[in-house]
């Protein structure tokens, strides 16, 4: 064992060191390379990880749609056999819902909570690097079942009898059950790191009614998570417990109840829904003010309503059932609360129009997909409040109308949101501005094919063309307008446009990787913290931890208030360099950055060889629970900022700025 | 921030409880169970549900208030705690009277 | 926290309330979700027995009544190390910890007897949808006491080799804290499940 020299006589570096401590590895220290990626707890690098790993889940559900598309092109076509189909549209909703949107809201979550907040990190930030290797690994779990015998074909929901093992016999739904648990535990310790660092690690003077307005939808989403992942922690477990170990929770011919899975997934499965929307609420409501160039329209009502949402979110999951023979005052219940969560919603959507009302608006990409969204999710809105009413309902669910309902709120409203947030990030990120040109050709393409994709299932599932459908013969498809061979078609040229679109925005980001031009440090002239320091941000995110007076805390340094005829006006009197500059003039003396770990990627590898274990040996889950025992002491010994000791050259010695938890 | 810690540190210097009065409060626990498992030899008829009920509830915030220190600790904690019951408490009775679980 | 200055939990936060303690809640308001399934679970299908033997036919009350007392004065123990890492007392801290983990290691010795009882008198695992429910909800929390123990003794050994990280009285409280919460789980199942004929 070769531990450092104590280099100073301090008696106080006496205390644990990470080496000492544990006498198996010494503390990784690498700053630049793969080791510093792998090995990393800065919340900045985890979101980029996430970001770039969601992304590649995204091209791979983009392409387990497109092939479901190809199949859906053609009368009895044979593209895919009925049995692929069915692995295909579950794992391309399972990736779309758990591997890209929630972990790409995450990446946002990640980068850019602790910044708009005004924190160095994180609350904990070794359990951020365990929340994404859990997503990493547990996304490469689920989606191994494609080359061990099968992917999962139940849906995504998973309905009993489905799931069982008569009526899907390979192994692709236990790795199914098994890998979202994985990434529930990554969402569950997620949600419990980023409201700790919401709730105490602000910047002084950020109050609650300071916070951006993403910082707050992502506020509501992690205490969504934090309450619905254990939902379906339960139903998970029963139904594994049901295929691995022999009981019959879900089993009809055993006299249970399959509404129970339905009522637990949904528990979870609703509030799920605005975990996927919530974060791109979040996003378009700080881009839409930006370029607008107003104060985003009634603040609070943008926040109250967005908690407003979570709240209700938790008392409408049975319209999901209403087919299912729920009786009559549980259907009348349900309707009317769904009828309710419509109300927050629209005082949103009324909120970014009026911001946009009188605004001088700037058409940016970022903007474009703003505008996007509210004008497809409006759309998506108003499918889902008529499927409120019960009677609707009963007619359109296990259709193509539902099929086009939801993906016009989450293909329109969430995805869309997102890549608002992509351009408008972006140059805070890296440093460089994607490509416009090539982002307003992402934008249209995308724009049009949605409406081309999901528009036609409107009428498809009026004409009622079944959901999960897998091959239309001809002679079946009726004639004029109302032909479903040609709606299909169209959908299919609509899902290809999408493709092309989001091919655009891959190719605009290696070209602007390899471009050379800076991006300006404010390129949008921006409102919120996050703008304050450096593009990309520092390690330590601020030299000096900035003193917060007002919402849109940025613009009001940039910007003061002057008399004019006829009133007041805001004029720009200081550039964002000269605001930055000036918090700089005086940095914060003791920073200490929680230091690179071994431990969070040592501990979520040994999950996955647990869930190896149950579905093919038991004796491999047993050495992946050693690991992951072995793991979690070496974790509790090592503390999460490393002695100055063992920098070299060392630290200076001093008080630290922020507490960093002890098992963080 | 410093004036709540501050007010927070000082309050728990004066009303931490003592090891007796934890003492106490396991005894009377302890009746409370020594209660509610007399049902399975006394008779309580129609009252036998109802008593348990209030008895583990009682038992419950107890614990909560007392052991975990909920009473004197900041109500944030409280809570954080108190929206999962609630939510609990909200989501599965409501999930289990769609099963007509309470009239059956 | 290897610095020169160890501050008091909850130092430099916004609300001056320390990060660990307010995770802890909130993975206990969560878990509140999880029991709340398995107990919904249980109660949904404790009628359902079907070719195997009932609730009132295996349930042992005087057994389950004195591993319920068991746990109860395991709770106490817990306030008692709490207390004494309070007052920077290590000796007693380590005492009343392990103390602690036996009675909880006797909650789960009495839990496994209670299994094989069950089983012997013909209630496995898939006997019926009673049977499933019921060793899913008391398993689930049986390993949850397991944890805990797992953690008292992992903590008494860290706490004699001085090795702990961040503040001990803290560490201490946030075990403190799970285990309280198992034993109030405890209390809602003994009294819906065992005590509340079906």
């Amino acid at each position: 064992m070769t531990t450092l020299e104590l280099r100073s006589g301090d008696p106080s570096d006496s205390l644990v060191t990470p080496s000492a401590a544990l006498g198996i590895f010494r503390r990784p220290l690498a700053t630049t390379g793969w080791k510093s990626w792998v090995f990393t707890v800065d919340h900045k690098k985890l979101g980029i990880m996430y970001g770039a790993v969601a992304m590649f889940f995204f091209l791979l559900g983009g392409c387990e749609a497109l092939l479901i598309r190809l199949q859906l092109a053609a009368p009895d076509n044979t593209v895919l056999s009925a049995g692929l189909y069915n692995e295909m549209f579950t794992m391309h909703a399972t990736t779309m819902v758990f591997l890209f949107v929630m972990p790409m809201a995450a990446a946002f979550a990640n980068y850019f909570l602790p910044l708009q907040v005004g924190a160095r990190d994180v609350a904990f930030p070794r359990m951020n690097a365990l929340g994404f290797w859990l997503f990493l690994f547990g996304g490469i779990f689920l989606n191994s079942s494609w080359v061990l015998g099968g992917a999962p074909d139940g849906g995504w929901f998973m309905y009993s009898p489905n799931s069982s093992a008569l009526f899907s016999p390979s192994h692709g739904v236990d790795f199914w059950v098994l890998g979202l648990q994985i990434t529930g535990i990554a969402s569950l310790i997620g949600a419990i790191n980023l409201i700790v660092t919401v709730i105490n690690m602000r910047a002084p003077g950020m109050t609650l009614m300071r916070l951006p307005v993403f910082a707050w939808m992502q506020l509501v989403v992690q205490f969504l998570l934090l309450f619905a992942i254990p939902v379906i922690t339960v139903a998970l477990f029963l139904l594994s417990f049901q295929r691995n170990f022999g009981a019959a929770f879900f089993d009809v011919e055993q006299g249970a109840d399959p509404l129970l899975w339905q009522h637990l997934f949904w528990i979870f499965g609703h509030p799920e829904v605005y975990i996927l929307i919530l974060p791109s609420f979040g996003i378009i409501s700080e881009v839409i003010p930006t370029f607008a160039r107003k104060p985003l329209f009634g603040y609070k009502f943008v926040v109250f309503s967005g908690a407003a949402i979570g709240f209700v979110g938790w008392g409408v999951w049975a319209h999901h059932m209403f087919a299912s023979g729920l009786g009559p005052v549980s259907v009348a219940v349900f309707s009317v609360s769904t009828m309710l969560i419509a109300i927050p919603t629209g005082v949103k959507i009324c909120n970014w129009t009026l911001t946009l009302w009188g605004g001088k608006l700037w058409f940016t990409t970022a903007m474009n997909f703003a505008i996007g969204t509210i004008v497809l999710f409006t759309i998506g809105g108003l499918s889902g409040v008529t499927h409120a009413a019960a009677p609707a309902d009963t007619q359109q669910t296990d259709t193509y109308h539902i099929v086009a309902h939801f993906h016009y709120v989450i293909v329109g409203g969430a995805v869309m949101g997102l890549f608002a947030g992509f351009y408008y990030w972006w140059p805070k990120m890296f440093g460089k501005t994607l490509s416009e040109r090539l982002g307003t050709w992402n934008f249209w393409l995308m724009f049009i094919g949605v409406n081309l994709t999901f528009g036609p299932m409107h009428i498809l599932g009026m004409q009622g063309q079944p959901r999960r459908m897998v091959v239309w013969p001809d002679k079946l498809t009726g004639d004029g307008f109302f032909n479903l061979g040609f709606w299909n078609r169209v959908a299919s040229v609509g899902s290809f446009t999408i493709a092309t679109g989001v091919l655009l925005f891959v190719i605009n980001v290696f070209r602007t990787a390899r471009k050379t031009e800076k991006a300006p440090l404010d390129p949008w002239d921006a409102r919120t913290l996050e703008w304050l320091t450096t593009s990309p941000p520092k390690e330590h995110n601020f030299d000096s931890i900035p003193t917060v007076h007002a919402l849109d805390e940025f613009f009001h340094r940039k910007y003061e208030e002057v008399d004019a005829e006829g009133g007041s006006r805001l004029v720009k009197v200081k550039t964002a360099e000269e605001v930055q500059a000036e918090l700089n003039a005086h940095p914060d003396e003791h920073m200490h950055l929680p230091s690179p770990s071994y431990w969070p990627i040592l501990l979520a590898f040994s999950l996955p060889i647990i869930t190896y274990g149950v579905i093919f040996n038991l004796m491999l889950s047993v050495f992946g629970a050693v690991i992951l025992l072995l793991a979690a002491f070496g974790w509790v010994l090592e503390p999460s900022v490393a002695g100055h000791d063992e920098y070299d050259p060392p630290a200076d010695s001093g008080d630290s700025t922020k507490e960093l938890a002890s098992v963080g | 921030m410093s004036e709540h810690a501050e007010h927070a540190e000082h309050a728990e210097a004066h009303d931490h409880p003592t090891n007796s009065y934890f003492i106490w409060t396991a005894l009377v626990l302890a009746l409370f169970t020594a209660l509610e498992t007399s049902t399975y030899w006394i008779d309580f008829g129609s009252f036998a549900t109802p008593l348990l009920l209030i008895l583990m509830t009682i038992k419950f915030f107890v614990i909560l208030l007392v052991f975990m220190h909920l009473k004197y600790d900041s109500k944030l904690f409280g809570a954080m705690f108190y929206i999962g019951l609630g939510l609990a408490l909200g989501v599965y009775t409501a999930a289990l009277c769609t099963f007509q679980f309470f009239v059956k | 926290m290897a610095d020169t200055t160890i501050h008091a939990p909850g130092h430099g936060t916004t609300t001056g309330l320390s990060n660990n303690k307010l995770a802890m809640w909130m993975f206990l308001g969560s878990e509140c979700l999880l029991f709340g399934g398995l107990i919904s679970t249980y109660m949904l299908y404790r009628g359902r027995h079907e070719g195997g033997p009932g609730p009132a036919q295996v349930f042992d009350i005087p057994l389950t009544s004195v591993s319920s007392f068991v746990l109860l004065m395991s709770s106490l123990t817990m306030v008692l190390a709490v207390n004494a890492a309070k007052a920077k007392d290590d000796r007693n801290t380590k005492l009343w910890l392990t103390v602690t983990a036996l009675l909880g290691s006797l909650f789960v010795g009495g839990q496994v007897y209670e299994f094989t009882a069950f089983y012997k008198e013909g209630l496995g695992f898939t006997t019926s949808l009673f049977s499933s429910s019921f060793f899913t909800l008391t398993g689930f929390h049986g390993v949850h006491v397991s944890i805990g123990v797992m953690m008292l003794l992992a903590l008494v050994a860290i706490i004699s080799r001085g090795r702990i990280t961040g503040d001990k009285a803290e560490a201490v409280e946030m075990i403190g804290l799970y285990w309280h919460f198992v034993d109030v789980v405890w209390v809602v199942i003994f009294t819906l499940v065992y005590l509340i004929p079906a």
